[in-house]
């Protein structure tokens, strides 16, 4: 039945179709963003530049070029606060769920349900008290401030997958570790830790995925300070050039890239977290 | 190896063997100290419970943010209510809500239909598909606002092919804007749904769908007949998800037409932005998300039900 044949070949050319057809505006992007501005006015769209030109990646990157120091600095502060946020949360989470999944006390399984409630709470109705909180304590435009919030927003899922990996762990290790004279945070250090590397790896992808990308968070806490993230830095510096696209993709393009780059080698993975991580 | 109750047993081991002698657990056995969960615990409780019990306590006064405040009952429900704008975000945001999940899950289960086997090129346009999805919002909608400006390609398009007559600014139409909106969202995450289909559709066992097809079960009768009740939970699991994202949309609100025109696309998630943090009404706008929680509380529990009762 799933040989293939030449009802195949059709049905391959008709999807094939149809993603080029969705993956157009990628295509619109990229020829844009090599256009000189002239050109962006007086051809189509859709036509490949005459003179591909990098001059609009210049202006942006190059230490000379007027906007370059909002795009390196955009960078600056994604990077710091996304990989702050997913340090502590993995530390944080992974401890919390071990501790979960392998004690027996009725209380514990209560406290467990605190992080399961927490899912499906939305960020929405939080946000408006912990912004007053963190003006009054100056956390408002501070990156410390970003990573304790967004490892608080990433928290109830990070520990329900850890917890659910955990379970599916035997008993043995910790057994044979104790014999063996290693201490209860040796044994989760070296020997449990290790061999939740897949878990992690999931953890990892959605919280960073997660707060790279975010906006409703960013723009509130760090619109019109030292430390935007790049999508609010893409927000505001789009929004002040008006209707010139080819300096305007070329921002997009360049907040884009980490994370294509990153697509590129670890699509496999990232698609499997995605699936993965939801379902368990 | 293979894992049975939980514990690894090597190949070749004879499974059958009677048990051994339950071993005697060594004493102090490490399983971790309780207090390694408290971080995590207490930064849970203060930043999402205690946060979001005083933005409910918020919603019944008249707090600006700043200096005092004082109760005002249900008065900022019934500004909810009563003002058009606000009306307005609710309901576009519960049509953006149900566009959005009828056509993800659609374009998503056609997606991964076409791409689950047999197709040589699968892998390549699962990949290409997916991508927009780990892709920032706000730089996605910007690619849009460029597609759908007068200039832009969209009415290209349209007047290469002589339809001239729809030519527009899209975006400034108060009746296209909310479904410019929606083409975003939808466009953008179609790999999303795609993706939790084809872990559902990976669990079809292939015999069973050739069975129905030498029983001469057509193509609609086996999706209808062995498919669909097999992906089921995915069907569930892909529509909650998709209904909270939507009555959460925020990103594409403010990139794409910053509410307007007028105030004909706000949602209730750039409401809550506009009105807490650009007017400083911080007791309507937590009202309004109090509103946006209930919504999605809702659906939350309403799914736990739906799924309690297929279990059983």
């Amino acid at each position: 039945m799933h040989r293939y044949t030449k009802w195949s070949l059709a049905r391959e050319i008709l999807v094939v179709i149809a993603s080029i057809i969705m993956l157009l505006p990628f295509w619109i992007v990229i020829s844009t963003s090599l256009k000189t501005s002239d050109e962006v006015l007086t051809t189509s769209a859709f036509a490949p530049p005459k003179a591909a030109t990098l001059d609009n990646f210049i202006q942006l990157l190059s230490p000379e070029g007027s906007q370059s120091g909002n795009v390196y600095q955009g960078l600056f502060s994604s990077l710091i606060i996304t990989i702050g946020t997913v340090l502590v949360l993995i530390a944080l989470s992974s401890a919390a769920a071990y501790v979960f999944a392998r004690s027996t006390r009725k209380l514990s399984n209560t406290v467990f349900r605190i992080f399961l409630i927490a899912i499906v709470l939305p960020t929405q109705l939080g946000v408006l008290p912990l912004y007053i909180g963190a003006r009054n304590l100056g956390l408002v435009g501070s990156p410390w401030g970003m990573i304790v919030i967004y490892t608080a927003m990433t928290m109830p899922f990070a520990v329900f997958l850890y917890s659910g990996f955990f379970r599916r762990l035997p008993r043995d290790y910790e057994e044979a570790a104790t014999l063996d004279g290693a201490s209860r945070f040796q044994i989760f250090t070296r020997v449990i830790f290790p061999q939740m590397a897949p878990a992690t790896g999931t953890v990892a992808i959605l919280s960073g995925l997660l707060v790279w990308n975010d906006f409703f968070t960013a723009v509130i806490f760090l619109n019109g300070s030292p430390y935007m993230t790049l999508p609010v830095v893409v927000y505001n510096f789009v929004g002040s050039l008006v209707s010139q696209w080819n300096l305007s993709f070329a921002v997009v393009l360049i907040a884009m890239a980490p994370v294509l780059l990153f697509y590129v080698f670890a699509q496999k993975k990232l698609m499997q977290g995605y699936a993965g991580g939801i379902k368990s | 190896m293979t894992i049975t109750n939980g514990r690894i047993i090597p190949s070749g081991t004879d499974t059958k063997e009677p048990d051994p002698a339950p071993v005697r657990r060594p004493s102090g056995i490490g399983f971790g100290r309780w207090w390694w969960a408290l971080p995590a615990v207490t930064l849970t409780i203060v930043v999402t419970y205690m946060a979001t019990a005083f933005g409910a306590f918020f919603a019944f006064t008249d707090w600006t943010g700043l200096g005092s405040f004082k109760f005002v009952g249900f008065d900022n429900f019934v500004q909810v209510a009563k003002d058009p704008a606000l009306v307005g975000s609710v309901r576009n945001t519960l049509f953006l809500a149900t566009g959005y999940v009828v056509f993800t899950n659609l374009f998503g289960l056609l997606f991964a239909l076409a791409l689950n086997r047999t197709l040589k090129t699968r892998f390549v346009l699962r990949a290409l598909i997916f991508m927009p999805v780990v892709l920032s919002s706000v730089a996605v909608s910007f690619i849009w606002k460029f597609v759908f400006a007068f200039d832009g390609p969209l009415n290209q398009f349209l007047s290469a092919v002589g339809l001239d007559s729809l030519k527009q600014d899209w975006l400034a139409n108060p009746s296209l804007a909310l479904w410019c909106i929606l083409a975003v969202m939808v466009w953008q995450n179609i790999g999303f749904v795609m993706v939790i289909y084809l872990a559902g559709l990976a669990t079809v066992p292939v015999e069973l769908e050739e069975a129905a097809g030498l029983d001469g079960a057509g193509v609609w009768q086996t999706f209808t007949g062995v498919v669909l009740p097999t992906i089921r939970p995915s069907v569930a699991i892909a529509t909650v998800l998709t209904l909270i994202q939507g009555l959460s949309v925020f990103d594409q609100v403010l990139t794409l037409t910053g509410g307007g025109p007028g105030d004909a696309t706000q949602t209730l998630a750039s409401q809550i932005y506009q009105q807490t943090f650009v007017y400083g009404a911080f007791g309507l706008g937590a009202a309004a998300a109090l509103v946006l929680t209930v919504f999605i509380l809702i659906l939350a529990v309403v799914q736990q039900v739906v799924v309690r009762d297929r279990s059983n």
